[in-house]
This record gives structure tokens, C-alpha cells and sequence, in this order.
């Protein structure tokens, strides 16, 4: 039985780290899909991060904490969205500057906040998010590593599926897609194309906080500047991996999850040095882009921004 | 096109929003922003062992900005100068400790190994785009978290490890890159220094060749990307590579040799950085971040080799002056974090600060000003 | 892309509009169009209206002299030649597209010095398969390509142009130009690794800009300024620093295709004029396009291609619209 039960550990740790990265990686199916290449993913989801310890740690709410970091990454999006949309930045550039501005305020504010300290109190055990069905299964059983998981995973799932039928099955998501391949011909259809890419910007930066929440206050208890150290990148590259699509995103991140939980896992027998099995999940994202990937093709115009009177 | 004096404009325009925009984060935390630059330029100018420090934090910035600055110019997103500065200070801290060479000659020999394996590094980004088509961006985060890691396993290794210290074993002295090291700290010297004020502050610090060598890497890659065949091919590659294969220019070979150099060039930052400064690598649970920074300082310099120079001084200043404000009046360092961020976010955007030249200036620019919603 | 007799359909559609009482208004810079469908026509130049006229009381010379502002000659300008021995030949070549189908499908042409061969067929028969196989961009699955003997199937785009090939890529912007680079940079892209343009690696700019200055004179490319960022040219003065990098190359054999593609009158004109001089020089010149009528006015042969395949070849003297547009749309297939 132990090797059930160990299995279910890996499970479980993976799905575990798998949720912040899926919220993020949602982030960026979003805007990529409307043409706006957001690389401040990571910037978002640390001011998120922060947002939400802070928040769910002075109002001792979760949920509270939660919203607020959907909405402190909705408010760095939108100076991306301005940068980009309205004033045709380079959206890179402006995806750098939101991962220095976002880490940057983040850690500032920690240190407004907290007096000076470079991390926030952490949040009380009762005050996380809580793991709704803790205690149905027998503690430490396959069942209970699997399925014992914070509300934020259960929810990560949920808006994948969510994401999906946004997408690909109502007018909202046909017009975000449009915009994105073809911003011009939507454009002459009455589609306001600003307007859509400020929305797509704006959930990016929703999701992206929510991820960084994911983190501070279900995976560990408070913010610190370490804690958010590439998962934004991470997501990155599984939208990339998974072609730009909700559900591809989410086996880009539940790959990467898996390939950190069986790490965690090995290292705690101590059988091989801790340092090559971290590098375990970055190397097999690699292969794995290679065996399966290759040329990947984002949405036409994606990157480009658009101006109407070109 | 943006000619290039309007570029320039735009560059110190967004310096200047940068700071008014950290003056006001300042104020509204409570500090007084005046006091507070004023804290930081006395930080830099203060004194000649700030300004040699300013010096010697920025070389590395330096390098990784021209490193960027280079893989942005041929058509390529380097952010893998994080692992390849990485790989480059790993190599070269061995070739420092385990390799028996003559002054001079042993550091260039380990400044030479780190630029090969940190371009080896880089080549490997470069070999999966232009084989695999897998976008580089991806491909050098994951080799940056990948180098980290092996540089750790590499430092546990029991003959390099120093014991009861998470770092390796310090590089031999034949290695070191620093200026009058030995004689600073001798008898003769600081009887000498003694009496020379100036000296003997600008000496405190590690003061070390690398500046120099940033200094000539960046006229090196300006000169490539200007006068050679090379740097024509790896640009015309970078700008437009469906032309430039109908051009006869081989474009899977000129990516990889772009992010070889790339790579090279933030080798060499964590080799000089190492041979100069720290003289060991220690084991990290988080990248240093020269290469991450490296990013903003090309694009502060525009992606141009001299320009990097001046920008990643800017920067490097900013960066240590910040660093005094904790201590000296509890303001956090992180607003020096935002004041760059808001400049390249400025920087992202000539539109805006067009539009404000032109409202400023008064003229009215027309349609182009309606136009913008 | 349409064939002569789609053409008429939409001219038909066009017409029972009107006559039901509907407005039709056409944007377009096809003469041939305007005088078969149209009752009013307003002439643009340079964004100023400079007329507007009764179709029926205007011939097509007077509205091309309008929108160019000056007198333009239709009628190419050609004598006869009598074209010399074989330069470039394609043998049942086999090419693949993007989707791994066939789109070249057994292809055999002979192409001869001194005269120019019009390519005629609808978009997506496999021209552009062919023209990248031809110039080394593309892997030939079977079949040879010889150039004056020499074998250069699947050879390299650089072994193919120093083997005396040359072309005018279909997408100017994509192909023929970087638009970030300036109009000189341009001029030498094939050639920047040789003499007198670099030695040893090292460029040679002031060869480089006297070369540029040159062209740009004898060409007549505006502005003159050869600093100037390639992007910033209008659609027909890009195209004529693509015209003047090859043609100056002097191949044996130049592959214009859809030279031009959004150019005006006048600069159609322009383009035409330096095809048949390079016939005229004894060179060979394939001119791939899908306007039948630049193939018909322009070509000596016209071969037409179908499906992959080159379905007849007619002397360009005696071909009529009627039967090549049959053969485009694969009507009348004869095989070779």
C-alpha cells in the first residue's frame, strides 16, 4: 500500500503547485488570444501574491484576501493595457517594466505595511484558504493526498473549464480570438477592438493575481520576495506549450506540477542530490518541447499593435 | 522609424518620469523625497570610494546589458543572460581554483573558459529555435533555473566546496582581475595610501579590470554589429529572416551564432564579476538577478553596445545609492525597483511622451492626436 | 485571384446590381474593369481628386494619363527575337506544400536565353511551391532543376544565385526587402560578403554607398536618399530597388514574380520595360503572375500551369484570353 499512498503524494503536491501556475497560464491565454503578449505575468502575479497575504491577513478573510489580489493584478494589468493598446507600446518592453514595477511595489508595500519587514505576517492556519473536504478521507490515505487540496486548486480547474467555454463557445470569446488573428477585419465588422484588448489585458492581470494568491495564501501562509521566483514565466511557457489554449496551458502546468512533485518527492528520500532533481522540471519541459511541440504558432496578430488608421 | 534624436529624448525623458514617479511612491510612504535623493547622490558623488563602488557594481550590468542589448539587435529575446552570467561564473571560478597558471595569463584563460561555456550555454537556446522552431524565450527560462541548479551540484562537489561554507573554494590569486590587490593591503601600500586620500578610497573597494573590459567588449560588439559581414548577417537575420534567407543568408547558423555571443558576453559579466569582485561562487537558492537586470539596461541604452555602458552605470548607481536609503532614513530600496520599472515603461512608450512634447510644445499635431482613444 | 471568365461572372453580378437600382461602388486601378462595368469613374492621384469623368466619353490611355500623370504607353514596347538555346531546365519536378500534399506535380519547362516565358495560372496551382523550389527555399522531392548544365536541384538559396539565377520575390516586404534596413543595406544583400562591398569581413561602406548611389540613379528610385529606412518607400519604389539589386546582378535567368503587384500605371510600366531589356540583353526572364494581361502583353511564350502541372504552352503572339483562361481553370487539359 505504501506505493499507492506514495503515488498519492506526488499527486498531490503536484496538483499542489500545479493550481498557481494554471490561474497564471489562464492569464495568458487570455491576452495572447487577443493579440497582446503579456511577459508581466510574473510582475502581476507577485503584486497578487502580495495583495492577497495582506489583505487575508488583515482582515483575517480569505476569500477577501483572494478578490483583493485579482484585483491588485487587474490594476498592473491595466497600465500594461494602457501602455499597449492605447499608446501602441512595445509589449515586451512594457511586460519588463511590469516585472520590475510589480515585484518592486510588492515589496515596498510589504515594508509599509508590515514596518519595515521584508515579508508579511503570515496568516493565521484558520485563515487560508481552507481545504473543503478535509477530514472525508482517512488522513494520509491515497484518497486524502489526492483530493484533500486547498479550494484555490479545485477553483484553478473550474475556470480552466470556464476559460474553455468562454472562448470557444460564446460571442465574447469569438471576439477576442478575431480581434487577435485579425484585429482589422474585426475592426470593420464593428467589433470595437480596444476595447476587447483592455478587457483581455485586464483578466490577464485577474488571473495572474489570483495565481499569486494560489501561492501566499494556500501553498505557504505569507508573501515574501522570494516567493514568487518564475512561476510567471513558468505559465508563460506552458501557453506557449499548449498552443495557446486553455486546456493545452493547464498540461503545460500540470506537467511542470508533476515534474516538481516527483522532485520534492525523490528528494525527500534522499536518493539523488537535491540540486540535479530541481533541475528536473525545467529539463523535461525542454524535452518535452522538442518531442511534442516545435513550431508554435500564436495568433496572427499577436504582438502587434493595433492602430486603426494604419 | 523614430529617428535617433527623438530616441534619446524619449530616453531622458523617461529617466526623468522615473524619478519623479519614485519621488512621489517616496512622499506618499511617508519620506521626503528630496532628502531622499539627496541621501543617493551623495551616495554616488559623495565620496571616491562610492564612485568606485558605483564602478564596480555596474561592470556586470554592463556586460549583461550588451549582451541583451546584442540578442535584441540581431532579432532574439536573451533572457537567459541570468544562467549564461550563471554558467560563465561557474567555469571561471574553477579554471580560478583548480587550473596552475601565471598572473595575467591565468584570468584570461578563465575569462576565456567562461565565455566559451556560458556561449555553449546560449548556443544550445539558439540550436532548439533554429532546429526546433521552440521559441527562445521559454527555452532560456527553463536553461536559467537549470544552470542554477547544476552550479550548486557543481559547488557541493567535495573538492570545490569550502567546508562549512555554502560556496565553493576562492579563486588563486594568479586568477584575480583586481587591481593592486595585493599591494593595497600590503605594508608598502598602505603606508602609501596613507598619504593619498583619494587613492585610498577609490582603492577601498574591489576596483578590477572588469570595467575595462566592458568597456571594450561594448566598442568590440559595436564595431561587429556596424563594420563586419557578421554583424550585417546576424542582423539582417534578426530584422528579417525570410529576406535574408532569399538572400542567401544561412538562418538557423546565424541564430545559433547570435545567442553564442549573447551567451558569451553575459559569461563574461559573471566571470569578471567573479575574478574581480566575489572570487567564488556560492550556492544560491535564486539567481543573482545581473542578467534580469541586464534586460532593463538594454533597453534603457537602446539597445546600443556604447550606450550600455553609460545606461548600465545609471542603473548600477541607482541601484547602490538605493541601497543606502534603508539604512539611512528606512525608505525601502524597492522604490529604486520601481523607478526603473517606470522608466522602461515609459521608455515602451514613445507615443505618450510624443503626445506630452507636443502638448508642452503646443503644436498641435492634428489628426494624430484625435486619433489616439 | 480570378481567371478572365470569373472575371466576367463578377462583372455580370456587378451589372444586375445596378440594374436593379443598386450602387455599386468599385475601388480599383484595373483600366480594363472601369471600361467594362463602370459609369462614372473619379480619378485619386496622391490623395487629391483629380477628376471625375463619363467612362463611356474616356479611353483607357486618357484615365491611365490621369492617374499617373502622364502619358503611359500600354503597349510594351517589344521587337521580335528569336530566342536562343535552352538556359534553365525544370524536369518533372515534384514539390511539396506546407501541408505536406503535392503541389508541384511532374513539372517540366524549358526556359531559353534571350526570351521571356509568362507563366500564366490562378493562385495555388503550385506556383509559389515552384518559384520556392527554384530558388533553394524549398526541398525538391523529385525531378531535376539544370541550369546551364549544371545540376542545382536542392542546392542552396546562395549556390543558386552565384549559379546565375536571380528573382523578384512575390512579397516585396517579406521576401525582397528588410525593412528596417536602409535602401544601400538593401542593394547589397546578396551580395555583402563579396568584394568590393567587404574584404576579410569588414564592409566597405563608402563601395557600398557609391554602388547604392548608382542604382538608385539609374533606377530612379524616390527619394534618392539611400539612408533612408527601406520601410519608409512607397510600394513602387521598393520594388524598383528590388529590380535594380537583381537585375545589376546580371543573371541568366530572372524570375519575376507578380513583379507588379500594387504598383501604379506608371510603375508598371517601369517594371515591364526592364523585363524585356534583360530579354533583349540575351538573358532569360520567367515572369510568374496571375494578371493575364501583363503575361499576355509582356511574354514571348505562355506557359500555363494547372494543378502542379504545366498543362500547354502557347506562342504568346497568336494566344488568345479566352482558351488561356480555359487552361487556367483546367478546362481543355492536353497534358504537354
Amino acid at each position: 500500500m505504501k506505493i499507492l499512498n506514495d503515488i498519492g503524494g506526488i499527486i498531490g503536491i503536484s496538483l499542489m503547485y500545479s493550481a498557481p501556475l494554471i490561474y497564471t497560464a489562464l492569464g495568458g491565454v487570455i491576452t495572447e488570444n487577443s493579440g497582446v503578449v503579456n511577459i508581466g505575468l510574473e510582475g502581476m502575479m507577485t503584486i497578487g501574491a502580495f495583495a492577497g497575504a495582506t489583505v487575508a491577513y488583515f482582515t483575517k478573510n480569505p476569500w477577501l484576501g483572494f478578490i483583493a489580489a485579482g484585483v491588485a493584478g487587474a490594476l498592473l494589468a491595466l497600465l500594461h493595457a494602457i501602455a499597449c493598446v492605447t499608446f501602441t507600446a512595445d509589449q515586451v518592453v512594457s511586460g519588463i517594466a511590469i516585472n520590475f514595477i510589480g515585484p518592486g511595489l510588492a515589496l515596498f508595500l510589504t515594508k509599509m505595511f508590515f514596518d519595515g519587514a521584508a515579508m508579511t505576517i503570515p496568516v493565521d492556519l484558520n485563515n487560508k484558504i481552507p481545504r473543503p473536504l478535509d477530514g472525508l478521507f482517512r488522513q494520509g490515505s491515497f484518497l486524502d493526498s489526492v483530493f484533500n487540496q486547498y479550494a484555490t486548486v479545485y477553483i484553478a480547474f473550474l475556470l480552466v473549464f470556464l476559460m474553455w467555454f468562454m472562448l470557444y463557445k460564446t460571442r465574447i470569446g469569438l471576439r477576442i480570438r478575431a480581434v487577435g488573428e485579425h484585429p482589422k477585419a474585426a475592426d470593420t465588422l464593428g467589433i470595437d477592438v480596444y476595447k476587447v484588448k483592455y478587457l483581455a489585458v485586464i483578466l490577464s492581470g485577474v488571473f495572474a493575481g489570483l495565481g499569486g494568491a494560489a501561492m501566499s495564501i494556500a501553498v505557504v501562509s505569507n508573501f515574501r520576495n522570494t516567493l514568487i521566483s518564475g512561476q510567471g514565466f513558468i505559465a508563460l511557457a506552458a501557453v506557449i506549450f499548449g498552443k495557446w489554449k486553455p486546456h493545452g496551458a493547464m498540461l503545460g502546468c500540470l506537467l511542470f506540477g508533476a515534474a516538481q512533485g516527483i522532485s520534492i518527492y525523490l528528494g525527500r528520500t534522499e536518493a539523488v542530490s537535491s540540486q540535479l532533481l530541481a533541475m528536473l522540471p525545467y529539463i523535461i519541459t525542454i524535452v518535452v518541447l522538442i518531442l511534442f511541440v516545435g513550431e508554435s504558432r500564436g495568433p496572427a496578430a499577436n504582438g502587434v499593435p493595433y492602430e486603426r488608421n494604419k | 522609424m523614430v529617428n535617433k534624436r527623438n530616441k534619446i529624448v524619449v530616453t531622458f525623458i523617461s529617466i526623468l518620469f522615473g524619478l519623479i514617479v519614485g519621488a512621489l511612491a517616496l512622499a506618499i510612504a511617508g519620506f521626503n523625497p528630496i532628502e531622499a535623493y539627496k541621501i543617493m547622490f551623495e551616495g554616488i558623488f559623495g565620496s571616491p570610494k562610492y564612485i568606485s563602488w558605483t564602478i564596480v557594481r555596474s561592470t556586470p550590468l554592463i556586460l549583461t546589458g550588451i549582451s541583451v542589448a546584442f540578442a535584441f539587435k540581431t532579432g532574439l529575446f536573451n533572457i537567459g543572460a541570468e544562467g549564461q552570467y550563471i554558467i560563465g561564473s561557474l567555469v571561471a571560478t574553477l579554471v580560478g581554483y583548480f587550473v596552475k597558471l601565471p598572473v595575467g595569463i591565468h584570468a584570461i584563460v578563465a575569462m576565456l573558459a567562461g565565455c566559451l561555456a556560458a556561449a555553449i550555454w546560449g548556443g544550445i537556446a539558439g540550436l532548439l529555435k533554429a532546429k526546433f522552431g521552440i521559441n527562445e524565450v521559454i527555452t532560456t527560462i527553463m536553461l536559467n533555473w537549470t544552470a542554477l541548479y547544476f552550479s550548486n551540484y557543481v559547488v557541493f562537489w567535495e573538492p570545490f566546496k569550502r567546508p562549512n561554507r555554502d560556496a565553493s573554494q576562492q579563486i588563486l590569486d594568479t586568477a584575480s582581475i583586481e587591481i593592486l590587490r595585493n599591494w593595497k593591503t600590503s605594508d608598502a601600500g598602505r603606508e602609501f595610501l596613507r598619504n593619498h586620500e583619494f587613492l585610498k578610497n577609490f582603492l577601498n573597494p574591489p576596483v578590477n579590470f572588469g570595467f575595462i573590459i566592458a568597456i571594450l567588449v561594448a566598442i568590440l560588439i559595436w564595431y561587429i554589429l556596424k563594420n563586419t559581414t557578421l554583424g550585417y548577417q546576424l542582423k539582417a537575420v534578426g530584422f528579417n529572416k525570410d529576406a535574408a534567407e532569399y538572400g542567401g543568408i544561412n538562418v538557423k547558423r546565424n541564430m545559433v551564432i547570435s545567442m553564442m555571443i549573447a551567451g558569451a558576453i553575459a559569461g563574461l559579466a559573471g566571470a569578471t564579476q567573479v575574478l574581480g569582485v566575489s572570487r567564488e561562487t556560492a550556492i544560491l537558492s535564486a539567481a543573482e538577478g545581473y542578467g534580469f537586470d541586464g534586460m532593463a539596461v538594454a533597453l534603457i541604452a537602446n539597445s546600443n553596445p556604447i550606450a550600455c555602458i553609460a545606461a548600465g552605470l545609471l542603473f548600477g548607481g541607482l541601484k547602490y545609492a538605493g541601497s543606502k536609503l534603508q539604512p539611512l532614513i528606512g525608505a525601502p530600496l524597492e522604490v529604486i525597483n520601481i523607478t526603473i520599472g517606470v522608466i522602461v515603461f515609459f521608455i515602451a512608450m514613445p507615443k505618450l511622451i510624443d503626445i506630452l512634447l507636443s502638448v508642452i510644445n503646443g503644436k498641435k499635431r492634428g489628426a494624430k492626436v484625435e486619433d489616439t482613444k | 485571384m480570378l481567371t478572365p471568365q470569373e472575371i466576367d461572372e463578377l462583372m455580370e453580378i456587378i451589372r444586375s446590381l445596378t440594374s436593379q437600382g443598386k450602387t455599386v461602388i468599385i475601388i480599383t486601378h484595373k483600366l480594363k474593369e472601369i471600361k467594362q462595368v463602370a459609369d462614372y469613374c473619379t480619378i485619386i492621384r496622391r490623395g487629391k481628386k483629380i477628376d471625375t469623368v463619363k467612362v463611356e466619353d474616356v479611353s483607357e490611355e486618357q484615365l491611365a494619363s490621369m492617374m499617373v500623370g502622364r502619358n503611359v504607353s500600354f503597349k510594351v514596347d517589344k521587337t521580335d527575337r528569336e530566342p536562343g538555346e535552352v538556359v534553365l531546365e525544370i524536369d518533372n519536378l515534384y514539390v511539396k506544400d506546407n501541408r505536406g500534399l503535392d503541389a508541384v506535380k511532374g513539372l517540366s519547362l524549358k526556359l531559353r536565353k534571350g526570351e521571356v516565358l509568362g507563366l500564366a495560372g490562378v493562385d495555388g496551382n503550385g506556383q509559389k511551391e515552384l518559384l520556392e523550389a527554384l530558388t533553394g527555399l524549398r526541398k525538391v522531392e523529385s525531378g531535376k532543376i539544370i541550369m546551364n548544365g549544371q545540376d542545382i536541384t536542392n542546392l542552396s538559396p546562395r549556390e543558386i544565385i552565384d549559379s546565375g539565377i536571380n528573382n523578384i520575390p512575390e512579397d516585396r516586404q517579406k521576401r525582397g526587402l528588410v525593412l528596417d534596413f536602409t535602401v544601400a543595406e538593401n542593394m547589397i544583400l546578396e551580395n555583402y560578403h563579396k568584394k568590393p562591398f567587404s574584404s576579410g569581413g569588414r564592409l566597405n561602406h563608402k563601395a557600398i554607398n557609391d554602388f547604392a548611389t548608382e542604382l538608385v540613379e539609374k533606377f530612379d528610385v524616390r527619394p534618392r536618399n539611400i539612408k533612408q529606412f527601406a520601410g519608409a518607400l512607397s510600394g513602387g519604389n521598393q520594388q524598383k530597388v528590388i529590380l535594380a539589386r537583381e537585375i545589376t546582378n546580371n543573371p541568366e535567368v530572372l524570375i519575376a514574380a507578380q513583379p507588379t503587384r500594387g504598383l501604379d500605371v506608371g510603375a508598371i510600366e517601369y517594371v515591364h520595360k526592364y523585363l524585356i531589356e534583360q530579354r533583349d540583353k540575351g538573358k532569360a526572364v520567367l515572369l510568374i503572375s496571375f494578371e493575364l494581361d501583363e503575361v499576355m502583353d509582356v511574354s514571348d511564350r505562355i506557359a500555363v500551369i494547372y494543378d502542379g502541372k504545366i498543362v500547354d504552352i502557347l506562342d504568346a503572339k497568336t494566344a488568345d484570353e479566352k482558351t488561356i483562361g480555359l487552361l487556367m481553370a483546367g478546362g481543355g487539359v492536353d497534358g504537354e
